[in-house]
């Protein structure tokens, strides 16, 4: 496509996003009024705000956020010097794009009002009635709008943890539309299914603690159908410079691990047990995951690598996502080593078997990993650590195993079809591909005009 | 005049700058470059993708002499390079045309040191 009409097709998108946030403020002063007069129902007392509960929440809120330029170094370290800005840019890009996108239509697509189980209502448009009021239904001792913002972050991450399969050759501009609609049309639904009120495997009983479903499943399986589609880099496999910056990629795999515990312990909505249980389970998992790759790696490759140990601790943390609240420590740790024996196999033997270029393992590590995880989680969880969730296979129910089954079905071939036609649509339309002039030339100077490094001065 | 040019291991630059240093020969240009000699280079794994290096990293010295230096400058170099190993490097002797000082457009022999 020539550059002119990818102009316009990003105006377009700004004058959308504009035009739909104008209408609803029109409203906004009937709201005003209307709260404060809105009589509470005499015999069912105010919820009450906790401040320590608000305190944790707005803390994760902060931590996951962190998360996103944790993820930006973790693959901006992996890839070469010249596309190192490129994925910083479509990082910080899901941060801002995804935040007006939540505001507007996402956070009440994804927790609004039920329609039938597969998608809230648009009810919530430009977070109309979300207030500072809790809200019961998900969380009964914050204000509403602290649990929209820590949901914010968590579908800001998840279209950003989709670029690992199409790094260092995709154009910005379908980069840009692409997040958009995949939020809109895969995060947001999904995201209802699991966490909505009424949403179907929500009511079917899955257990998805953080978000192994809705984030890794959802992010892991789109980064399969992105390879394919996109196809390879030039040069791929033989001709492709190794990582340009691994501390780089150390320290974003380190606030990553950081921001994970804000991820999974913030999930538990409240400063207590539940919140206490789900970091230690994270902590124990991703050191074990960590360790167990960089074991694998002295047994096959003679020698424990840098890439391996982050590449371990980032899938033990994808793993113990859905189960972070469900597992005692014990659990956790093995969840935590299985993981990382299923993700070498599929990063060191599968994918070069079958070629496909998901060039930062996005599919290896986060899809593979987060299936994993929430088949896992049917295997270890336990009443005893929440007695909210559910015993597993191993606590004697395998009833569990199969309901965690049909949520991994259904997420992965749904996020898989609808990203499939996405990703075919934006190429035959809009194009999804740099030139292969631009590929060879970066796309920090291509895309953005910009140069991560100079070289004098 | 000669223009030496010496490849050397990372390690013994401090060493052979030294050496240079005692025999009153300060002018020198470093660059950290990459290469390959009979010492080939280190392999790479990266998630288990075998990268086969094929380059490793080696320090240039670019040094402009007057004839009477040639001697000193290289022994300084052997004395502060030589290990003993495979991929200690090698010294290129090449003669000069001609040298100009920018800061005093001083030209020739004098304007070497």
């Amino acid at each position: 496509m020539k550059p002119i009409t990818a102009r316009w097709s990003l105006l377009a998108l700004l004058a959308y996003l504009t035009c739909s946030a104008v209408v609803p403020c029109l409203s906004r002063a009937d709201d005003a009024v209307a709260v404060p007069a809105a009589p509470a129902v005499a015999s069912t007392p105010a919820p009450k705000i906790d401040t320590g509960d608000t305190a944790w929440v707005l803390t994760s809120a902060s931590l996951v956020l962190l998360m996103t330029p944790g993820l930006a170094f973790f693959y901006g370290g992996l890839v070469r010097r010249k596309n190192v800005l490129s994925v910083l840019q479509q990082c910080m890009m899901a941060l801002a794009l995804i935040t007006v996108q939540w505001m507007l239509v996402g956070y009440s697509l994804s927790f609004g009002p039920d329609q039938g189980g597969l998608i809230g209502s648009l009810a919530w448009f430009a977070l109309k009635g979300v207030g500072l009021d809790p809200n019961p239904d998900y969380a009964a001792t914050i204000p509403h709008q602290a649990f929209m913002i820590f949901q914010a972050m968590f579908a800001i991450i998840t279209p950003a943890l989709i670029i690992g399969a199409f790094a260092e050759r995709m154009k910005f501009s379908a980069y840009c539309i692409f997040i958009l609609l995949w939020s809109t049309l895969v995060y947001d639904p999904v995201a209802h299914w699991v966490w909505g009120v009424g949403g179907f495997l929500h009511k079917m009983g899955a257990l998805d603690f953080a978000g192994g479903t809705v984030v890794h499943i959802n992010a892991g399986v789109a980064a399969l159908a992105a390879a394919l589609i996109l196809k390879k880099r030039q040069g791929f496999p033989t001709k492709i410079s190794p990582p340009h910056n691994l501390p780089f990629a150390v320290l974003g795999a380190g606030l990553l691990w950081f921001g994970w515990f804000g991820f999974n312990a913030g999930s538990a909505l409240g400063a207590n047990g539940l919140a206490t249980a789900a970091l230690v389970a994270s902590h124990i998992a991703a050191a074990a995951a960590g360790l167990t790759w960089v074991l694998l790696d002295l047994a096959i490759n003679k020698h424990m690598t840098m890439l391996g140990m982050i590449t371990g601790a980032v899938a033990g943390l994808v793993a113990i996502t859905p189960a972070a609240g469900f597992v005692n420590p014990v659990g956790a740790l093995l969840i935590g080593i299985t993981v990382s024996l299923i993700c070498y196999f599929a990063v060191a033997f599968l994918k070069p078997r079958f070629g496909y270029d998901d060039s930062l393992d996005a599919f290896g590590v986060h899809g593979i990993g987060g299936m994993w995880g929430a088949l896992a989680t049917g295997l270890w969880a336990t009443k005893t650590v929440n007695s909210a969730g559910a015993d597993g296979l191993f606590f004697g129910n395998p009833a569990q195993f199969i309901i965690q089954i049909k949520a991994v079905l259904a997420s992965a071939i749904y996020s898989f079809v609808v990203s499939w036609i996405l990703f075919k649509v934006l190429d035959m339309t809009i194009g999804l591909r740099v030139s292969e002039q631009d590929e060879r030339i970066g796309l920090d100077l291509t895309q953005h005009s910009e140069a991560g490094y100079t070289m004098i001065d | 005049m000669k223009y030496i040019v010496a490849i050397i291991q990372p390690d013994r630059v401090d060493e052979v700058l030294q050496r240079l240093e005692n025999k009153d020969i300060h002018l020198v240009t470093v660059t950290s470059v990459m290469g390959r000699g009979r010492q080939k280079g280190i392999s790479e794994v990266y998630r288990s993708h075998k990268e086969a290096g094929s380059l490793l990293r080696k320090v240039k010295l670019e040094i402009a002499v007057n004839d009477e230096f040639l001697k000193p400058t290289i022994e300084a170099i052997m004395g502060g390079a030589k290990t003993g190993n495979i991929g200690d490097g090698k010294i290129f002797v090449l003669d000069l045309q001609d040298v100009i000082r920018i800061r005093t457009a001083e030209q020739g022999s004098v304007a070497v040191g």
